[in-house]
């Protein structure tokens, strides 16, 4: 019986299914042929009589005999989430492009996420665990809602929430691999004025909270404008400005964004997740006609 | 009562000789002693009140909730064993959102009454359990339009147009029927906002003063459409019903 | 002198529908010696008062500290009442390390009372025998909750629990209304004046820096123990001004296991 599904797919498929000791039921079994001589299939190998799998029982293995490896790559993605940290509120903004590869597979997806009345969760990378990570913030949100009592998650908390979610998946081989922006308000305590607060989460679960925040190709070419632009005291009609000239500076150079953005803001007022909209670009810059230096001899 | 010292009534898990569980009816007796409550299915939502006595003028106000929310489409109140009635609340939240995970959608009415129904049953089929000493209403505002469930400490669940338990249920449902709640095509006459002055005038009605002095009035609604969703009644709207309520009947005393 | 045959087993209802276990638990606490809590707007206070063993044992502990901004005070079997404070502190300690924020009083108080439920409600279990007061500040101000071996739990401005606690009850019932404005030593001084009310009716006890301890957390406070030499001042405050409380008739005791 062995014999007939040995190597097949199916009969991987079968042996992740069963538990060991089933497995050494069916080969010690006196009518299994397979037990009566040494084979070697889909990684076990069978020893002829003892009826064992030479297996360290300490590696956690999938069908195949090799250790199990989760997410190793991201498949539907998103790249820069831009933000900025200003005197009176937040600003974050996104392209609204999912690439499948080099592919524009999804043209108006919004990677921004409203958490709650004074927070917005932003992120570039893999799409589905961005959003399997917008349903757990979701969900104890959603906790507070039922609590009714008066306390709800903070920004700051979000920030740490999604820090310690990261690193503990990060801790299992098995990252969401995102790269996630916080973006909010947070209460003073004993009723101090509201203050703007900006973290960034990585896949390997490093947080930190900084005025300036990039991921994606942002990181390479939206920072130092984003540092350029910052000063202590830029409110956030100005900071939407940046943002959205950074993205376009993006748009020219990044293959793997579109000149649709959403850009939203967090001011004491609460969220506004603003409207996807599409970028006026100017491609007659002489850069962009005639290479980017004199003597440039590249095409582009 | 027949069943005192026969024996078949110290366990759930034992029938009387005339295929009785004394242990699931002597659970019902725990929520006849408790607070009366109320609810209405509405035209736009379901209204939940709880009449609760106040035990210590010392108590912040609203503490020792009986109303809960369940989930966003979702309420209940719990009408016996405060602490029992949070289990199930606990439970009842879980279900909505293990449905919401896995379906993407909120949890119908019909189907978290029934699983939460089908949870307070196991407790009556166990010996190393006791019933809950509570039943539930459970108020849902969905896509199916608002609906009303009710669910017993022995696991019966049923839907109502209106339903009272408690106390003094017997004395409220006869008023329940008394109101004009459904137009010949079936569909719900009063609004949210009318059901909380009906409710507390009810729950007025039925008092109790002899036994119970000091009491106040909790009562939750949940809502269908754009702005809808569970919410407490905030205090000043179920205080102004409650006073007007007591003036209506006082002023219908007066009458008779 | 209670027996009946719906008495000894904790999954058992009477014909009237009570839990009588969940109810001798209750008394667990009326055993214990009294504690006292009271808050105003900024602070909590509680007041307790210890029991020696024999005169060569030391007092046994009443409160203790579960977080930074929170502690408690218990009445009952203290053994049980070790095993929800750490349970407590556990909680604080998760929820910090989830959300790097201080846990809600009210959560807190919430997910004590919701453990101290299941074991009312398992034969293999018996009903933890202890009252807690749970006094903190959080984002929400000042909280004073108190919770019941039957699994049910409220928010006093102030409140009593533990033997002979009626006298202090009465105390606060009293006066509690115009804690919200108090001073914070006002309000020490209201909770030792009401705890002395718990051992001023027998004659052989009085208050001392042995068997008083008191403790205050609130706004800009962390919760602070202060007992034996420390807690002299507040035993002295009182006696500089002496107002003895004419006892009012108590009212009825009001924390049995019905609902509501």
């Amino acid at each position: 019986m062995l014999g007939e599904l040995e190597g097949t797919v199916v009969f991987r498929e079968l042996l992740a299914l069963f538990p060991t000791s089933w497995l050494e039921r069916i080969s010690s079994h006196p009518s299994s042929e397979a037990a009566e001589k040494t084979v070697t299939m889909s990684g076990f190998k069978l020893t002829s009589g003892s009826g064992r799998f030479e297996r360290d029982a300490n590696v956690q293995s999938s069908a195949s005999g090799e250790p199990i490896r989760h997410t190793q790559r991201p498949m539907v993605t998103g790249s820069s989430v831009i933000a900025m940290r200003c005197v009176d509120g937040v600003v974050i903004g996104a392209d609204t492009l999912a690439s499948y590869g080099s592919m524009a597979r999804f043209r108006k997806i919004s990677r921004l996420h409203k958490a709650t009345d004074m927070c917005v969760v932003g992120a570039g990378g893999d799409l589905s665990d961005f959003q399997q990570l917008t349903t757990m913030v979701d969900k104890e949100t959603n906790r507070d809602y039922c609590f009714n009592d008066g306390h709800g998650l903070s920004p700051k908390a979000i920030h740490q929430y999604v820090a310690r979610v990261m690193y503990n998946r990060r801790n299992k081989m098995d990252p969401l691999w995102n790269y996630v922006v916080i973006a909010g308000m947070q209460n003073g305590d004993d009723g101090e004025e509201a203050k703007p607060v900006l973290g960034l989460v990585d896949l390997v679960g490093t947080h930190f909270e900084s005025e300036v925040i990039a991921t994606g190709f942002g990181e390479y070419l939206g920072l130092p404008l984003l540092r350029k632009a910052y000063r202590e005291d830029i409110t956030v009609a100005e900071g939407k400005k940046v943002v959205e000239q950074i993205m376009k500076v993006l748009f020219y150079r990044d293959a793997r964004t579109i000149d649709r953005v959403q850009i939203a803001t967090v001011t004491k007022d609460g969220v506004d997740m603003g409207e996807p909209f599409k970028l006026e670009t100017e491609w007659s810059y002489k850069a962009f006609v005639d290479g980017a230096r004199a003597g440039d001899m590249s095409t582009w | 009562m027949a069943s005192i010292g026969t024996g078949y009534d110290l366990s759930s898990t034992t029938f009387s000789p005339d295929g009785r569980v004394f242990q699931v009816e002597y659970a019902a007796k725990a929520v006849e002693n408790s607070g009366t409550c109320v609810g209405l299915r509405c035209t736009d939502g379901v209204v939940l009140a709880v009449e609760k006595a106040v035990i210590s003028k010392m108590l912040v106000q609203g503490t020792l909730r009986r109303s809960h929310i369940v989930a966003r489409h979702a309420t209940l109140t719990v009408c016996g064993l405060i602490s029992d009635g949070r289990v199930i609340v606990d439970h009842a939240r879980a279900e909505a959102e293990q449905y919401k995970d896995f379906y993407g959608r909120p949890i119908p009415g019909h189907v978290l009454a029934d699983r939460i129904a089908h949870f307070v049953h196991v407790y009556t089929l166990h010996w190393h359990v006791r019933p809950f000493g509570c039943a539930v209403l459970l108020g849902v505002a969905d896509v199916d339009g608002p609906q009303l469930y009710l669910i017993e400490p022995s696991g019966l669940s049923y839907r109502y147009y209106a339903c009272a338990f408690g106390k003094a249920k017997a004395a409220a449902r006869t008023e329940l029927e008394k109101l004009k709640l459904n137009g010949s095509d079936g569909k719900a006459l009063i609004s949210c906002d009318e059901g909380v002055k009906e409710l507390a005038k009810i729950l007025v009605k039925v008092h109790d003063e002899s036994k119970d002095k000091d009491t106040e009035l909790e009562m939750i609604t949940v809502t269908d459409g754009k702005d809808g969703g569970a919410k407490l009644v905030p205090r000043k709207v179920v205080e102004e019903a409650h006073a007007a309520a007591k003036a209506f009947l006082e002023a219908d005393d007066m009458e008779d | 002198m209670f027996r009946n045959q719906y008495d000894t087993d904790i999954t058992t209802y009477s014909p009237q529908g009570r839990l009588h276990q969940v109810e001798y638990a209750m008394e667990a606490v009326k055993q214990g010696s009294a504690v006292v809590g009271l808050r105003s707007n900024t602070h909590v206070v509680m007041a307790t008062l210890k029991r020696s063993a024999s005169e060569l044992a030391s007092h046994q502990k009443k409160l203790s500290v579960i977080d930074d901004h929170i502690g408690v005070a218990i009445a009952g079997l203290t053994a049980d009442a070790r095993v929800l404070s750490r349970f407590m502190r556990t909680e604080c300690l998760n929820h910090k390390y989830v959300y790097e924020e201080p846990l809600a009083l009210s959560r807190l108080a919430l997910s004590v009372a919701d453990k101290c439920q299941v074991s009312t409600q398992r034969a293999s279990k018996r009903p933890y025998g202890v009252g807690l007061l749970i006094a903190g500040y959080d984002q929400t101000g000042p909280h004073l909750f108190q919770t019941c071996p039957s699994g049910n739990y409220y928010e006093y401005m102030a409140m009593a629990i533990g033997s002979r606690s009626q006298g202090a009850k009465t105390y606060l019932e009293r006066t509690f209304e115009q804690y919200k404005d108090c001073s914070l030593e006002e309000l020490t001084k209201h909770a030792v004046i009401a705890l002395r009310e718990t051992v001023s009716s027998s004659k052989d006890t009085e208050l001392t820096s042995e068997n008083t301890a008191v403790s205050i957390v609130g706004k800009g406070t962390k919760f602070t123990i202060y007992e034996d030499d420390e807690v002299k001042p507040y035993l002295a405050a009182i006696e500089s001004d002496d107002t003895e409380p004419a006892a009012d008739a108590p009212p009825a005791d009001s924390t049995a296991m019905t609902d509501a």
